[in-house]
């Protein structure tokens, strides 16, 4: 974790490259409070903001090849993503709002088991926190690829994707284009 | 679809229009129809009702503009019952307080709606149950609920307190309906009935539409059905058999039978009105004595009627003279042998055989009635005075009623009477008609109960709903009646409007059940 707010946090990858997919469900813990968010935005981007990586490998097959003759570039190089945050656990109770506090920062951020998913998509009433949330990526987009994410947890996905579809039909009753963008991203 | 499946909720209506449910996304619009029983489980009360009205809604109107591609089963599927959903539209008639006191009064009629949100659900068998009753003593089992197995029963002590009224197009099923009702009548006690048996279906066995024979009364009920005909040689080319010939002597007509026939035997104003001065002159006889007389010039001194009037009305009385029935001298006297066994709590059914002719059945019906109800209102009157038993409940039945209910004659025929006098003589009229439109508006308000099969016609419908609270949504459910075995009744006999599958008529099994179990061995080769 290095950067938070009470609506999200930005966390650093210990490894370059291992970055979380879009949408999935991520958690971080803060002593008797856990965080959960929702993976919006990744970025891998030199360590030095005003130095930009130079474009590499000419004399090289792969790409692999480039990382094995410069293996410093692991090291100039990070990869971070952010989350919305769209829910907490406090005394093993799940609440579909905004915690009390923000998280810390260094707190380690875990990606969700499909247990936990389960459990934390029993309610959908997070999707109306991504609904409004304002993010660099599309909100039908980033909706989307969350309840993809979520579905690939149960085994009768369908239904799992009709209930979210259904939700959603509720939620966006007044806006029926991005309704229609969403569900033309999660249909089976 | 199970019983008591939840439908929906109550999201806006009133008292006097009735509520509005949204389906809930299980639920399949198109599983829902009209005439079918549903329940509002209210905060404090149930209440019991019926869907008048099925519509569709939108959360948002460009989907209507911009439809979505359905053909994806997938976006069918979420859409259904979310941005789009089906709506009912629910009157409710009848209502049950939570506390004990109103437990045991029973069913109530509303006088309030469920509350907001309130959930509806599919009427179960107990709910029904509940509400019409079991079959007893009083009740008799009219038919079934529409998907349902339930027994709905008419409670035929009220029913025969006042008149009561079958409509329908032909071929609705008006003769089963009223066969079933004479049943019950029979099976129950609770009146005794004279038919005027029009089209000879209802004493003897009759052939139905599709061919099958189908027993009548007497067939079922031998000991308490007498059959009365007015055509021996038809009746007994059916093999029926009667009990009495019946004879109508000249002099037994008066003249208020003519003026009842003055449209069907094209009369005009001033030959009825010289009817009543040619009785007046010439006594029992006139009838007779009107048709022999030559012209004006032998006429008695005194009478002033003109030369057309007279032969408009002589032209008229052959008519009446043709009737085979009539006979210048009765051997015996029919109305007192109608009076005979209905004082013994026989039923009569009088059939016309041939003479299906209007005329001859206005005045037959007519003639009979009329002294048939004096008679019990003398009896009537005795029993007030003398505190002695008043005569037996009378149910007549007649058809093709709107020739009798007219607005033109309501006023002037005995069954005009007998109609809005409802049960004080202890007689009331049991109408089978195809035409309610053409029945007379207050007599039609007066009837108590009307079992009604479909109609299509916007005057008949407007006709039979008159007086009735919510006649729009009514409306919309009796004109969507199937056109075979299907009737909506409402009235004093039900404790709220119900549409039924008609009870089957016409199989072994379905006699076998009319009867009661100790005569049964006795007619068992009936079945056989």
């Amino acid at each position: 974790m290095i950067e938070a707010s009470t609506t999200g946090f930005v966390a650093q990858c210990y490894e370059l490259y291992q970055i979380p997919s879009l949408g999935s469900l991520v958690k971080t813990k803060d002593q008797s409070l856990e965080l959960y968010g929702i993976v919006y935005n990744a970025a891998t981007t030199s360590l030095e903001p005003g130095r930009r990586p130079i474009a590499r490998g000419k004399e090289e097959k792969t790409e692999e090849g480039i990382y094995q003759t410069s293996p410093q570039l692991l090291k100039l190089l990070k990869s971070e993503f952010g989350a919305v945050v769209v829910g907490h656990k406090q005394d093993k109770k799940l609440y579909h709002y905004l915690p009390p506090t923000p998280a810390r920062i260094h707190s380690f951020v875990y990606l969700c088991s499909p247990e936990e998913v389960k459990e934390f998509s029993q309610s959908f009433d997070f999707l109306n926190i991504l609904l409004n949330a304002r993010l660099p990526v599309s909100t039908e987009e980033l909706i989307s690829a969350c309840i993809r994410q979520m579905s690939q947890a149960y085994e009768d996905r369908h239904a799992f994707l009709v209930a979210a579809g259904k939700e959603l039909a509720i939620l966006l009753s007044g806006n029926l284009n991005q309704l229609k963008a969403i569900l033309g991203g999660i249909k089976p | 679809m199970t019983e008591n499946q939840r439908l929906g909720i109550v999201v806006s209506g009133s008292l006097g229009k009735g509520v509005e449910v949204r389906l809930d996304s299980s639920a399949s619009v198109e599983d829902m129809v009209v005439g079918r029983f549903v329940t509002i489980e209210g905060q404090k009360r149930r209440f019991f009702g019926m869907i008048t009205d099925v519509s569709l809604g939108v959360t948002d109107p460009s989907l209507t503009v911009v439809p979505p591609d359905v053909s994806d089963p997938f976006i069918a599927e979420v859409i259904a019952g979310t941005s789009t959903f089906g709506t009912l539209h629910v009157s409710p008639s009848l209502v049950i307080s939570g506390d004990v006191a109103s437990m045991l009064e029973g069913p109530q009629p509303v006088k309030t709606i469920p509350s907001h949100f309130s959930e509806v659900r599919l009427a179960s068998q107990r709910d029904v149950e509940l509400v019409f009753g079991t079959e007893d003593e009083k009740r008799f089992f009219i038919g079934t609920p529409l998907d349902m197995e339930t027994k709905v029963c008419l409670n035929l002590e009220e029913l025969v307190k006042r008149s009561n009224g079958v409509f329908g197009k032909s071929g609705t099923g008006k003769t089963f309906l009223t066969r079933l009702l004479l049943i019950g009548m029979l099976q129950k006690g609770t009146a005794v009935n004279l038919v005027f048996d029009m089209h000879s279906e209802y004493g003897w066995e009759s052939r139905d539409e599709r061919g099958r024979r189908v027993k009548a009364l007497k067939q079922l009920f031998s000991s308490q059905v007498a059959v009365f005909t007015l055509d021996e040689e038809s009746s007994r080319r059916r093999k029926v058999s009667t009990d009495f010939v019946v004879r109508i002597g000249y002099d037994e007509i008066e003249p208020e039978d003519i003026a009842l026939l003055r449209q069907t035997l094209n009369l005009t104003e001033l030959a009825v009105e010289a009817v009543y001065q040619l009785s007046g002159r010439f006594g029992k006889s006139w009838l007779q004595d009107t048709v022999n007389l030559k012209g004006t010039e032998e006429l008695p001194e005194g009478l002033n009627i003109h030369e057309g009037s007279l032969q408009n009305l002589q032209r008229g009385l052959a008519t009446i003279g043709r009737l085979p029935f009539l006979v210048s001298d009765a051997p015996d006297n029919a109305v007192k042998r109608i009076l005979e066994y209905l004082d013994r709590g026989i039923n009569v059914i009088l059939e016309f055989g041939r003479y299906t002719d209007i005329t001859a059945y206005i005045l037959v019906a007519n003639l009979l009635t009329r002294r048939i109800h004096a008679r019990y209102r003398e009896g009537m009157e005795r029993a007030i005075g003398e505190a002695t038993a008043p005569p037996r409940p009378l149910v007549i039945t007649i058809e093709e009623a709107h020739r009798f209910l007219n607005p033109e004659v309501a006023s002037q025929t005995i069954f005009g009477t007998i109609a809005r006098e409802m049960r004080k003589y202890n007689v009331t009229l049991l109408v089978v008609d195809q035409r309610p439109s053409g029945i007379d508006s207050e007599v039609m308000s007066q009837m108590g109960t009307k079992i009604t099969c479909l109609l299509d016609d916007e005057r008949d419908i407007d006709s039979v709903l008159t007086g009735v609270p919510n006649k729009s949504e009514l409306k919309s459910v009796l004109s969507k009646l199937e056109s075979k075995q299907q009737a909506l009744i409402f009235g004093h006999a039900v404790p709220m409007p119900v549409v039924v599958r008609t009870r089957e008529y016409g199989s072994a099994q379905s006699y076998k059940d009319f009867i009661p179990k100790e005569v049964e061995k006795d007619i068992e080769k009936l079945w056989e």
